[in-house]
């Protein structure tokens, strides 16, 4: 089949390999329809994700049609689904408490060392994200093997087209499960730092939570312009004083609740390469690591921090006296997907939640290195690419 | 477990009788005294006893008597047990050979009895007379709290195997056994948990069953 691979910083290919089969019973295997890139996919291109290898196939993103299933899988043929970046089992601990993130049996145990030192316990398989979260082989290919099959994917009704429910893969809950953990109370003030497609979907969640206002703050014209669509106020923060503004905006109390969708971007995972970049990156306007900081100063005393954005290593500096004066309360974690798919579905097909708004761009597969490279460098424009398998080039 | 119960002859039986004072042990660590510490001895900076012990626990959402039957029938240990090719009932009553695989496909004899146990709670194992490395292990099932399952404890005393020869084809078996027990004790929770041993590989060629067909 074809794939997009991995072979080095800023090196992304699409290859022939072979294709994937049922290894184990709850297994299927996805013929894939439409598959995205993620700004998470940027880690890897940038090269900053240890344990990824050369050919790794990459995506977490993806959504197809059910073409050969194990003896342990409930999917049939035919069937079309969207299928969550998170593997999880369904059966442990974590599974049955709906922390499906934190899956215990899907990362094979040989690979569940590494991340086991760097945070204590091992970490979950994702797909298609290094050899730390299991070394599956991921979606931006023409076909995918799906483990756990019965507990992760999502049948879709033939009414919603892929673009409606693609994003149901990873980012939309993950913006929902963000405003989910700030806790988001009817008079609320809410800042989201980040306007990329999980801070918008984050925006648009705490707007359908109920919150009385939502600030974005970003400096992509393009990406404020589609928080403003979405009912946001807006602040650039090359123009403004972003720790004023919010003072200013939320009556002199602070903000309720703030929302870090940043995260690490093109930072290091590796501690000490995390430690220096963070150090360099030190008294620039916007920081990404000092987005969080600058969002736990936002905060008003005993308010709530989400951080759906992605972080991987370690971060001196920290405001450790404002998190614990303040009374904070922080939540953090990757998405529990599979907790959040069937309602959001249904809040796609009542037309409470609008997911295409954000696509900019659909390419065949065979285009995917192109599709990586603008992503990067032109964010403006580039707001969500999607690829496609069967398209023509 | 008495210090005094030894079998064997020569050299094994020598080796052996070391495995066994360690096993002792750590036995009678369960019911010592032991200050204001209640973790378990192969946590401790500096163990008790003369002889390398490794321990490692996990928890499985599986009832105890469950877990306990599928551990007691011996054959089902190399299905998670990465480096046993095989456990037989062989030779004199109660005798179990475990075959450990070792580089450049050959592999040791364990030969063990059953020292102790107790249904649904405990399995003890020594070796005997014949094998190519004293050790002795131990694995507990208990209730784990509210809904949680069971917990699981692998404890193993060895002793480094006496002769270069064995030595040599026995390192790989010795080679951090703390790793081993921990992954041992990890695909042995997915077993039960999920029906299957977590696998990503993308075809049937690069399994491990299939890699060791082609040896
Ligand atoms: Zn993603
Ligand atoms: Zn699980």
């Amino acid at each position: 089949m074809r794939a997009l691979t991995w072979h080095g910083t800023g090196d992304v290919r699409v290859d022939t390999v072979s294709d994937p089969e049922i290894i184990n019973s709850r297994d299927a295997i996805i013929k894939i329809t439409s598959t995205a890139i993620c700004g998470s996919d940027l880690h890897l291109y940038d090269g900053v994700i240890p344990g990824v290898k050369p050919g790794d196939v990459l995506g977490h993103e993806f959504m197809g049609e059910v073409v050969e299933t194990g003896l342990g899988s409930n999917l049939k043929k035919g069937q079309r689904v969207v299928v969550p970046f998170t593997i999880s089992c369904g059966g442990c601990f974590h599974c049955k408490q709906q922390q499906y993130s934190a899956c215990d049996n899907s990362n094979p145990v040989e690979k569940q060392d590494m991340s086991a030192t760097l945070y204590g316990q091992p970490m979950s398989a994702l797909f298609g994200y290094s050899h730390l979260t299991g070394g599956y082989s991921g979606g931006q290919a023409e076909y995918v093997r799906v483990p756990f099959s019965d507990v992760g994917p999502i049948v879709i009704p033939d009414h919603l087209d892929d673009d409606q429910v693609l994003f149901l893969s990873d980012i939309l809950p993950t913006g929902w499960m963000g405003a989910e953990n700030a806790d988001i109370q009817p008079d609320d003030t809410v800042a989201v730092w980040g306007c990329g497609p999980v801070g918008l979907f984050a925006i648009q969640s705490a707007i359908v939570m109920g919150a009385s206002k939502v600030i974005a703050i970003d400096h992509y014209p393009n990406r404020l312009a589609l928080a403003k669509q979405l009912g946001a106020q807006t602040i650039d923060f090359r123009e403004t004083d972003v720790r004023e503004a919010l003072m200013e905006m939320s009556g002199g109390i602070g903000v309720d609740a703030v929302i870090d969708a940043v995260g690490m971007e093109s930072h290091g995972f590796a501690i000490d390469n995390m430690i220096d970049v963070v150090k360099q990156k030190v008294g620039m306007g916007f920081d990404r690591a000092s987005a969080l900081k600058q969002a736990i100063l936002a905060v008003r005393f005993g308010g709530k921090v989400s951080i759906p954005g992605v972080y991987g290593g370690m971060s001196d500096k920290w405001p450790l006296g404002a998190m614990m004066e303040k009374g904070l309360q922080i939540r953090g974690g990757q998405t529990h997907v599979q907790k959040y798919t069937e309602d959001l579905l249904a809040k796609i097909e009542d037309g409470t939640l609008d997911t295409t708004f954000l696509i900019s761009h659909r390419l065949p597969l065979e285009q995917a290195a192109e599709g990586y490279k603008n992503f990067k460098e032109q964010q403006n424009e580039w707001t969500k690419v999607i690829l496609k398998p069967g398209m023509e080039n | 477990m008495d210090h005094k119960l030894r079998t064997g002859a020569g050299l094994s039986g020598i080796v052996l009788g070391a495995g066994a004072l360690a096993f002792g042990a750590f036995l009678s660590n369960r019911h010592r005294n032991r200050g204001q510490d209640n973790s378990p001895n192969y946590t401790k900076r500096q163990p008790e006893g003369d002889h390398a012990q490794v321990g490692r626990s996990v928890t499985i959402r599986k009832p105890r008597s469950e877990l306990f039957t599928y551990w007691r029938e011996f054959q089902n240990l190399p299905g998670f047990m990465e480096n046993v090719e095989a456990i037989d009932e062989s030779g004199a009553d109660g005798v179990f050979t475990w075959k450990i695989k070792a580089p450049a496909g050959r592999h040791v004899d364990v030969r063990t009895e059953i020292s102790s146990e107790k249904q649904g709670e405990h399995i003890a194992w020594r070796s005997v007379e014949g094998s190519d490395i004293a050790t002795c292990g131990e694995v507990r099932f208990k209730d784990a709290p509210g809904e949680r399952g069971t917990r699981v404890s692998l404890v193993m005393s060895y002793d480094p195997p006496a002769g270069a020869l064995v030595r040599a084809v026995a390192n790989i078996f010795l080679r951090e056994p703390q790793v081993q027990a921990r992954h041992d004790l990890k695909r042995l929770k997915m077993l039960m948990e999920t029906g299957e041993i977590a696998t990503s590989v993308r075809t049937r060629g690069e399994t491990r069953a299939a890699k060791q067909e082609t040896e």
